[in-house]
């Protein structure tokens, strides 16, 4: 039985909670952080130290390749390997509504009742790039809950989201048979992040003739010292998830062996600086510029009473006050 | 605090044995159209994947679409395994084919509204707009 939790309790509380296997303070101070809330921020900073011993999978590929069968599959294998799962599902928002139907639970009712898998559902709310603005801080929290896997299922991307791979330890790029001719669904960007490829759907015609193109794209690619696998699945069925947790494995160890494990941790701890600080400045300059004044303001730069430089070295200067 | 406004998050589930989901699916489309964030689960769920899914995905409301008439078994299973997982600040409401006589029942243990055949898709998005105007106070 689970004691109530004030809608209004504290991130402190929350994350107090949380460390002590209170998976419904997990889940509101997730809204917490969604919601941009200045004590979640203070919470995100003391449970940092008890991260990073999650292993974080990214799924990703074009919309309808399987990503959230396949997904569902590998928590189900992972479960049945003794392994406790989160699961990050994300999904569009409206650009016009601001509404969104997040709809993956639909794929994932196998592990509904199982309570070693806690799954959230994420809307983009506007941020392009295949993730939320706050996902990467979702993962950090269902890592210090002590997840020991967490998978990252990106909205249905075309060729250049590839902001999963900042997110992820092991990128997963799913790919299916007859998107269009010459894999137009998984060339560059998406194909470079991939740590091991997956054409789903295997038992579709046309598989063969995928593998084979992804496999001659890999050859033409840079020599690297990982070799990215091609597996094949049909995830309806569960074909090949066994073999995909083994090569997710494999990467798993080969980060950690070659050392490359902490300069990839590196560089995720590079960008996620930027991007949190983009993210406060960004909220910060919207509060700072909105209101009547500004539209005025905005207006007489339109009408060449002001210039638009001046004018942004003003807001620059207010912006960096503002952060004291 | 942010000063900016938090979409609502509402979960619309269908639980029981009925796999008629249209109603379920015009309801999610058109809460999505009024801006709100909507978690939809399918068909055939029991009350303890209702009750997990609203603890997992943190919602503010659940809309209950049921055709099948088990309701009065339903419902009341539902609102326990809330209880149990401390849900208890969570909205529950229904739609579907619910009998007149059934209504204040189901409103006594805690389904806060009910839209049977026919009500205006309208209905539901305003009720759930006046809950959020009373969450944000």
């Amino acid at each position: 039985m689970t004691s109530p939790l004030a809608r209004t309790a504290s991130a402190d509380e929350l994350a107090e909670r949380l460390t002590a296997g209170d998976r419904l303070a997990l889940s509101r101070l997730i809204s917490a952080v969604e919601a941009g809330r200045e004590d979640a921020r203070r919470a995100l900073r003391c449970l940092y130290p008890k991260t990073g011993r999650a292993h974080v999978l990214g799924v990703t590929g074009p919309p309808g390749s399987g990503k959230s069968t396949l997904t569902t599959r590998l928590a189900a294998e992972y479960r049945a390997r003794g392994k406790s799962v989160g699961i990050v599902a994300v999904d569009p928002t409206s650009p016009f509504t601001g509404g969104a139907i997040l709809g993956d639970r639909v794929r994932m009712m196998e592990l509904h009742s199982d309570s070693g898998v806690f799954m959230r559902s994420m809307a983009t709310r506007g941020v392009m790039g295949g993730l939320a603005r706050s996902t990467l801080d979702v993962v950090l929290l269902l890592d210090a809950f002590g997840k020991e896997v967490v998978i990252v299922e990106t909205v249905g991307v075309g060729q250049d989201e590839v902001e999963i791979a900042r997110a992820a330890d092991t990128t997963v790029v799913v790919g299916v048979p007859n998107l269009g001719d010459d894999i137009q669904a998984i060339k560059a960007g998406i194909l470079e992040i991939a740590d091991v490829l997956v054409v789903n759907k295997a038992d579709l015609a046309g598989a063969d003739r995928l593998v084979a193109d992804l496999r001659g794209m890999l050859q033409l690619a840079e020599e690297r010292v990982w070799r990215t696998p091609i597996l094949r699945t049909v995830a309806t069925e569960g074909t090949g998830v066994a073999e995909l947790i083994d090569a997710v494995a494999e990467h798993r160890a080969f980060l950690e062996g070659s050392g490359s494990s902490r300069q990839r941790r590196a560089d995720s701890a590079r960008r996620q600086v930027r991007a949190i600080v983009e993210d406060r400045v960004q909220r910060r300059l919207e509060r700072l510029t909105a209101g009547a004044e500004w539209e005025q303001r905005f207006a007489s730069i339109a009408a060449r009473e002001q210039d638009p430089y001046s004018v942004a070295e003003e807001v620059l200067g207010e912006v960096a006050r503002d952060g004291q | 605090m942010s000063t900016e406004s938090q979409p609502l998050r509402v979960l619309i589930a269908k639980p029981g044995l009925d796999g008629h989901d249209r109603g379920a699916k015009v309801i999610a489309r058109a809460l999505r159209d009024a801006g709100y964030e909507v978690i939809y689960t399918g068909i055939r769920q029991t009350p303890e994947m209702i009750a997990e899914a609203a603890l997992q995905e943190d919602v503010d409301a659940i809309g209950l679409s049921i055709l099948s008439g088990a309701h009065m078994t339903l419902f009341p299973r539902i609102i326990e395994e809330l209880r149990k997982r401390g849900l208890d600040d969570v909205v529950v409401w229904a739609g579907g084919i619910i009998p007149e006589a059934d209504v204040p029942t189901l409103k006594e243990m805690g389904i806060r509204a009910i839209f049977g055949p026919g009500s205006p898709t309208s209905e539901t998005v305003e009720f759930l707009r006046t809950l959020k105007t009373a969450v944000a106070q």
